[in-house]
């Protein structure tokens, strides 16, 4: 079972159809999926399944970046995740990382900058965010665009954000997350 | 519940129509917008019945805002700039609603359209697979016919057919054999609501003729009016 986090600012939202079921419609075709709003996300959510992917979020929802601190605990699981653009912020913010200004809308290049399980090589990526992260040493840096860092995975856990969109274009970068 | 004041641009084909319910069902529509593009070949903007935007938003109760556009690429887009800015004035929208379906580079420019005048960007249809929202539409009870057709094998025969199971039979048949998107969102293939749940009245056809030459062709709808439900 793979638990898909919606990080969209309500539960209900109409960011959900745009963000939370692309990715489901990439699980699906691999595995069982839950789905539950990011408020609602509790440890014992996460003790059952296998995977988390956290979503991404309309441009002008930030509203996450208000509740992160409320799940610190996440910090402790051992359950492999996923978190894309907002929720790649997300995760990184609970690891003590900053973030910047970063506004790229659209298809960017990608350099891989680090050998990992999820791709390779140059590639072009859809994007959509205004603000990125400056990870912390806790993770290191798989992949940059010319204005920010794209993809990082903790050092010790396996955790992974990826600021662009696999769900849109790219999208074997999510089941190689579930396959590996 | 506070709900959030949405404008959603409309062509009054399947895909923005269906974007139109499902805003609906969440959200406060306020307003609809449409670009009348005078480009047949426009890259953004449906063009067929386009027209009939106007008798559409009168069926659904809800206000239309309609801007024109030569339709020159890149220049169309600062045409529906405008309109967003109009809707954002005149109904104090807080975003905008289209029904983008795989289109990187319509939802790209439509972004950051919104982003440069600060408001919130929804595609509801987003990678949404093609066969099932067509049969989603045909269950829930739109009428929708085919306006135009723009890509070989299709023909004038297929100007005025209603979407139904059969048709969606015959566009899995095309797609797996000549690629053509079941949805038409590349452009294959563009189709006018008739009547739709969200309807208050139904569209009731008057008038229309028909001009095709080989694989392209459109059904234009000169004359309708709104009938009872």
């Amino acid at each position: 079972m793979i638990l898909i986090v919606d990080m969209n600012h309500k539960k209900g939202s109409l960011g959900f159809e745009e963000f939370v079921l692309p990715i489901a419609s990439v699980v699906k075709k691999w595995e069982e999926y839950a789905i539950v709003h990011y408020k609602e996300l509790t440890p014992q959510s996460i003790a059952s399944v296998r995977k988390v992917i956290l979503s991404g979020t309309p441009l002008m929802d930030k509203e996450f970046l208000h509740h992160y601190t409320n799940f610190s605990w996440l910090r402790e699981t051992d359950t492999p995740l996923l978190g894309i653009c907002a929720g790649m912020q997300f995760l990184a913010l609970l690891f003590d990382s900053g973030l910047k200004n970063c506004l790229e809308i659209g298809m960017t290049e990608i350099e891989t900058t680090a050998e990992n399980p999820l791709f390779s090589s140059n590639f072009r990526a859809y994007e959509l965010h205004t603000t990125a992260v400056e990870p912390s040493p806790d993770f290191e840096v798989l992949a940059r665009s010319d204005n920010c860092v794209q993809a990082i995975r903790h050092k010790k856990k396996e955790i992974y954000g990826i600021l662009f969109h696999p769900e849109v274009r790219n999208r074997e970068i999510i089941e190689r997350f579930l396959q590996h | 519940m506070m709900f959030m004041k949405l404008g959603v641009l409309f062509s009054g084909g399947k895909d923005s129509v269906c974007a139109l319910a499902k805003a609906m069902e969440k959200e406060e529509v306020v307003c609809l917008i449409s670009i009348i593009s005078h480009n047949p070949e426009s890259y953004m903007f449906h063009t067929p019945n386009i027209e009939l935007t106007s008798l559409q938003a009168r069926a659904i109760g809800l206000p239309l805002i309609q801007h024109s556009t030569k339709g020159e690429k890149e220049k169309e887009l600062g045409d529906l700039k405008h309109a967003i800015e109009k809707a954002r004035d005149e109904f104090a929208i807080e975003g905008i609603v289209t029904g983008a379906i795989e289109s990187v580079y319509q939802a790209t420019r439509v972004q950051r359209m919104c982003h440069e005048l600060g408001l919130w960007c929804y595609n509801p249809l987003w990678k949404k697979d093609q066969v099932e929202l067509l049969n989603e539409l045909v269950e829930t009870g739109f009428h929708a016919i085919v306006s135009g057709i723009f890509a070989y094998p299709l023909t004038e025969h297929w100007l005025g057919k209603n979407i139904d199971k059969d048709m969606i039979k015959e566009l899995i048949k095309l797609n797996r054999k000549y690629q053509i998107s079941p949805s038409g969102e590349g452009g294959e293939l563009e189709t006018t609501v008739l009547d739709a749940p969200l309807f208050k009245k139904r569209i009731v056809l008057d008038e229309w003729g028909i001009e095709a030459k080989g694989h392209a062709g459109v059904l234009s709808i000169t004359r309708a009016h709104l009938g009872n439900k």
